[in-house]
């Protein structure tokens, strides 16, 4: 009976400690808002900066409307995201990894159409192309919260000058400038592709860009919507362009094993050793501005215009740009959730991160002068001003091809000379990825 | 308040239904003779776990198989999800690598964790040597991969291994980018984490055998190598047994390494990884379907050496 008593005791403590624990509320909506302790649960990819940078943006509309905003971060958005849907507990809003599976989500009925008020601020504010990038079947359904201009070549002015280089014009000259520095004795190139599940992401950029600037946009978007075979003449030629310096450790820093293993926060690392171990890097504008990743891998010596600027890739036959943004879609229609929503394409809100660097928006009311620094204005201005913008090619095709895309990227910086055989295996998961 | 609430719904109410249970089926069988209760009662009893078993074992695992039959538009296929796989190519690398892992990581993490527990057993530091080496079984497979992404970093200033081997004079190596190179870094990782499992129950076995036993052996003359071989090992046949059974199915399951580690490029994909890429990277649950068969049905002859160890055990009660 002693024992019996004992356990009792035990079991009432245990009970009361697990009662008294951290209770899953935390709902404290500051003010009487018209959505006053309401939470609006929101799933990206973000962390760190970034994610502060985006709970900075929202912090104005959580104390107007006394809704408590909830973000979740995870890396692995595509599996997270796939099994809430798919068990029936969707975050409100969400990050998409892309237009291609904002696709798939929508014709699964996941996605729901963006309230009015988002196609109304779309149309004024934001050139036609992103309303239509976030369409699906005539129905709006996806934004973009921030964009970044992708095919941008960041350099070291201070090393350009020491070394005695100048900026090329033109494709010719840049291709001219690389053999120069490479017969100089540096590895002109530095590359980061490593970066988990996604490695050779940054490869894809590249490959984009050639084929953009080498065979033009519509060829473009013939491959995007897999109308266009991996091993035609033209994608062959992007990706031979690209093996060309990438899978050869004269023009790349490290040589590709170095590539591989490097983060791509860190490709550009090597610009600014002294003596520099390469000249150029070949990234998204994000790398810039004081929330980029080179100010925070230098914060002493990169600075805007004199340790680090870009030019934009130059075009080959044809002149363009690629872009990518953070697409942001809705799950449940809640009223708060539709307000947040409608809140995040403004220009206000849009200000907002712009302000603290690290961003483009589309959006044509967020002045030029609002950028934080000479990169993003510079980005903004070539973003608006471009003849021909497209969006992230790997972004827009099914997340199976997009995978199997990686994969050859990584392939082809370690084999080079097995292109043919990567490029027919990429043409069979095409007919799976496009056809299943 | 709510969470009080539960607490005190499942404290009070999980011994209230099993009680509630037990006195129920007795008046089920109330009206039966002695002896025919004594027959029924245990299979009543047995019948909560059974009916759980087959709802969350029995009828998913038919499920899935149901699944694998279909492609991922809906559409019945039979076994085309099951040739495709076998067609691609790949996935005899995939296949290469999970027998790599079964071999090497099962045998290793045997076979240290024995010499280990056999000379730990034999110092003085004995409590403090095990529990070092057992910590690294404390820690998630993904912190592993985290901690060992990192060992094996490429640059010598992060790269711990790389650091090492500049040290001596040798260039560093990318450490998870070539086959066969790269499985044998991921199992190593593998080894490191579950060398502590089997040293720790191997060492509960050893001290099962009775040293007089030992002695005995050592004053007819035996040396350390004879009695080790002769006497310790197959006494302990039984538990090396049982710590290779958990070890393999652990091989056989492995995927946060590779996840976390590779991301499944560089040929180090596992048959784990293949069924998470299947699922929620090409969203084709019938390919992923058949890959979890095939990995079922890889663990077959596992499962039955266990059950006639089982039966086995049995007989000798």
């Amino acid at each position: 009976m002693r024992k019996f008593r004992i356990l009792a005791v035990a079991m009432s403590a245990v009970l009361v400690l697990a009662a008294c624990g951290p209770s899953e509320e935390d709902g404290d909506g500051a003010g009487d808002g018209d959505f006053a302790g309401e939470t609006v649960s929101v799933l990206a990819v973000w962390g760190g900066a970034e994610l502060e940078s985006f709970e900075a943006m929202v912090a104005p509309w959580e104390e107007e409307t006394g809704a408590v905003v909830e973000v979740e971060s995870t890396r692995d958005i595509d599996a997270v995201l796939q099994q809430r849907v798919e068990g029936g507990t969707p975050p409100d809003l969400a990050g998409l990894p892309g237009p291609g599976v904002m696709a798939q989500f929508a014709r699964d009925g996941a996605l729901k159409p963006l309230p009015q008020e988002v196609q109304d601020v779309l149309n004024d504010q934001y050139d036609p192309g992103w309303a239509v990038a976030g369409t699906v079947d005539d129905e709006l359904v996806g934004v973009f919260i921030k964009t970044a201009l992708k095919g941008l070549i960041w350099y070291n002015p201070a090393q350009f000058e020491a070394a005695g280089y100048t900026v090329p014009a033109d494709w010719d000259g840049l291709t001219a400038l690389v053999d120069q520095m490479a017969a100089d004795g540096t590895t002109p190139w530095g590359i980061g592709l490593e970066s988990g599940a996604a490695t050779g992401w940054p490869g894809t950029d590249w490959i984009e860009d050639f084929v953009l600037r080498q065979s033009g946009p519509e060829v473009y978007d013939q491959w995007v919507n897999g109308e266009l075979a991996w091993s035609s003449p033209e994608i062959t030629e992007a990706f031979e362009a690209f093996a060309l310096w990438a899978s050869d450790e004269q023009y790349v820093f490290g040589g590709p094993s170095t590539e591989l293993g490097t983060a791509f926060g860190n490709g550009g690392d090597c610009m600014f050793s002294d003596p520099p171990g390469c000249y150029l890097h070949h990234q998204a504008s994000f790398m810039g501005g004081e929330a980029g990743f080179f100010e925070t891998n230098f914060p002493e010596v990169a600075v805007q215009g004199e340790t680090y600027d870009f030019f934009v890739m130059p075009g080959i036959e044809f002149e363009g740009v690629t872009s990518a943004g953070d697409l942001f879609g809705m799950f449940n229609d809640t009223p708060a959730a539709q307000s947040l929503i409608s809140y995040l394409v403004t220009a206000e809100a849009q200000q907002i991160w712009v302000e603290r660097g690290g961003a483009l928006s589309a959006n044509k009311e967020v002045a030029a002068d609002v950028y934080p620094d000479e990169a993003g204005r510079k980005s903004a201005e070539a973003l608006t001003g471009a003849e021909t913008v497209r969006f992230d090619a790997s972004d827009m095709m099914p997340a199976e091809m997009g995978a199997a895309f990686l994969e050859a990227i990584v392939n082809t910086v370690q084999s080079p000379d097995d292109l043919s055989s990567i490029l027919e295996t990429l043409d069979g998961v095409q007919e799976s990825a496009y056809g299943g | 308040m709510d969470t009080l609430l539960t607490a005190i719904v499942v404290v009070v109410g999980v011994p209230a239904v099993v009680c509630g249970y037990i006195i129920a089926t007795e008046w089920v069988i109330r009206g039966f003779s002695g002896s025919a209760k004594a027959r029924i009662r245990p299979w009543l009893w047995v019948l909560p776990a059974f009916l759980f078993l087959t709802i969350f074992l029995i009828y998913p695992t038919i499920r899935t198989f149901i699944n694998s039959l279909f492609d991922r538009t809906g559409e019945f296929v039979g076994i085309q999800n099951y040739a495709d796989l076998f067609a691609a190519g790949e996935f005899y690398q995939v296949l290469l690598n999970n027998a790599l892992w079964l071999v090497l990581f099962t045998g290793i993490v045997v076979i240290l964790g024995l010499v280990i527990a056999v000379l730990a057993d034999r110092v003085r530091y004995e409590t403090l040597a095990k529990a070092v080496i057992f910590i690294p079984m404390a820690i998630s497979f993904v912190a592993a991969g985290v901690i060992w992404s990192f060992m094996y970093h490429i640059n010598p200033s992060i790269g711990t291994v790389n650091a090492g081997i500049t040290a001596v004079g040798i260039e560093p190596q990318a450490w998870i980018q070539e086959w066969p190179r790269n499985t044998i870094m991921l199992i190593i990782v593998g080894i490191w984490m579950w060398v502590g499992f089997a040293m720790v129950i191997l060492s509960a076995g050893l001290k099962g055998i009775s040293t007089e036993l030992l002695e005995a052996a050592r004053i007819d003359g035996a040396t350390e190598l004879q009695v080790f071989f002769r006497i310790i090992l197959p006494l302990l046949a039984p538990t090396i047994a049982v710590v290779a059974t958990t070890v393999v199915i652990t091989a056989l399951k492995t995927f946060d390494i590779i996840y976390v580690m590779t991301g499944g490029l560089y040929d180090t994909s596992v048959i784990g990884f293949e069924f998470y890429r299947e699922q929620f990277t090409n969203r084709d649950p019938g390919a992923a379907a058949a890959v979890a068969i095939i990995l079922l049905i890889a663990i077959v002859p596992i499962m039955l050496v266990n059950i006639r160890r089982f039966q086995v055990q049995e007989a000798q009660r």
